[in-house]
């Protein structure tokens, strides 16, 4: 069983987001609940570069709920998914620091057992391509860019899912659904946004999503899909910023699944995107 | 003339290792992070030079440098590192200390800020709850927005590490 994770972008500035997600677990018969009074995963870029034991206290107040309810927690997001699986390793493995936090946050501490998953790698593991391929109603007919993003793979050492300078998870997924994933220049590149740069550099920020997306446009995709709120915002908010000619419509993997299994539009939430997705629908 | 020369800080050295940096002295500067970083693509960051200064213990010259805060933290550099440095962990130990010693950007105060007052990194706004609601989720999300008791534990956790006494001194 998992407990869903929310984070802080999908619920609050893309709702849609969390919506799709939870009809997708729903239709694939992944069984969740929820984690009542999560908070902040605490972003790592900005909170763990601010205060190590702030922000290693808080996400362990957050792997502390899942734990008391012996659900393995659930993200939705790279940033979530990042900041929760290393603060979980560092907590699992360094009994000092546990300790130091356990001081912290009380309630019955925490012990060190959760494990910390991403939407991406349960789907692809737990339920595999060809179980959504069965789900998929009419395949979409779509060139899609995939964006892994940085913290869903990567550091690989402790996460183990997939080789992270040529991975292939995300496609299988994203192409189970009819469409196909287009090789660009620069696959693997950063968004640009993580470490606190969209926050403190905006300009080199977006700097780097545009030559990113410059790439995707060149490769003859028709979308983007990512498995992170972060990303997702960085690329949809930031083509407004960019201006004339930046339109590629930006779509999370729940998203993209709940369109290709047929899920209601309003279900799917795309009128909160700053860029239009109405040219792929 | 002796000013012109590179003086070494073992202190400072040390207060990176002791802070998160404990594979700072494994760097022989080969530059592979430097040659995978996309932040070197646009800017005059270069991790490589980064970490050297660290090993050096140079505080003055790390500390208050804008391109402490160019890493976006992908972790290519870590990857690729033929001698397993941790080398985002050594940029977000040395980003620590420099926030203990007052350097911050306001607009990272204000990230802050967000999560010490809702837990969370941004407001929930009515035109937020009227798109949620739309598509069929409960107005507010069920997290510390919805459980008071559960935010006050939050709060709490936070004035423990003392992290608003820290980024208000930043």
């Amino acid at each position: 069983m998992y407990s869903l994770f929310l984070g802080c972008i999908a619920p609050l500035r893309y709702p849609g987001i969390e919506s799709a997600t939870r009809e997708i677990l729903r239709e694939l018969g992944v069984e969740y609940n929820e984690l009542e009074g999560a908070s902040c995963c605490p972003a790592p870029g900005v909170m763990r570069s601010f205060d190590e034991k702030t922000w290693l206290s808080i996400a362990s107040r957050n792997l502390q709920i899942s734990e008391k309810k012996e659900t393995e927690l659930l993200t939705i997001c790279n940033g979530c998914y990042g900041s929760l699986f290393e603060a979980a390793h560092i907590l699992e493995t360094d009994e000092k620091k546990r300790s130091d936090v356990n001081e912290i946050i009380g309630e019955g501490g925490y012990n060190g057992t959760t494990k910390v998953r991403h939407i991406a790698e349960v789907l692809y593991k737990e339920l595999g391509t060809d179980e959504i391929r069965s789900k998929v109603r009419d395949g979409l007919k779509l060139n899609i860019a995939v964006h892994y993003g940085c913290h869903f793979l990567k550091p690989s050492k402790i996460k183990k899912l997939d080789d992270p300078e040529r991975p292939t998870m995300l496609d299988e997924l994203v192409e189970a659904t009819g469409a196909v994933s287009v090789p660009y220049k620069d696959k693997q590149m950063c968004c640009g946004a993580g470490g606190g740069v969209r926050a403190g550099s905006p300009d080199v920020a977006l700097e780097m999503a545009k030559n990113k997306i410059d790439n995707m446009k060149a490769a003859g995709a028709q979308c983007i899909v990512t498995p992170c709120p972060f990303c997702h915002l960085q690329f949809d908010r930031g083509q407004k910023e960019l201006g004339d000619g930046y339109d590629l419509p930006v779509i999370h993997l729940s998203q993209i699944l709940g369109m290709a299994i047929g899920l209601d539009k309003n279900k799917l939430g795309f009128e909160s995107h700053v860029t239009p997705v109405d040219p792929i629908l | 003339m002796t000013d012109e020369y590179v003086r070494p800080n073992p202190e400072f050295t040390k207060r990176v290792i002791d802070a998160g940096g404990d594979t700072l002295n494994l760097c022989f500067q080969c530059g592979t992070c430097t040659g995978s970083c996309p932040s070197g693509r646009y800017t005059a960051f270069r991790v490589r030079k980064m970490i050297r200064k660290a090993q050096l213990g140079l505080k003055d010259e790390v500390l208050p440098s804008d391109d402490l805060w160019y890493c976006t933290t992908c972790y290519t550099c870590y990857e690729r590192c033929p001698r397993g440095v941790d080398i985002p962990g050594i940029v977000l130990a040395i980003r620590n200390i420099a926030v203990q010693e007052g350097y911050m950007k306001e607009a990272h105060k204000k990230t802050a800020s967000f999560i010490v007052n809702n837990g969370h990194l941004m407001s929930l706004k009515d035109e937020h709850k009227a798109l949620r609601k739309d598509n069929g989720l409960d107005e507010v999300p069920p997290t510390v927005l919805m459980y008071e008791d559960a935010l006050k534990s939050v709060k709490s956790i936070i004035e423990k590490t003392e992290f608003e006494k820290l980024i208000g001194s930043a």
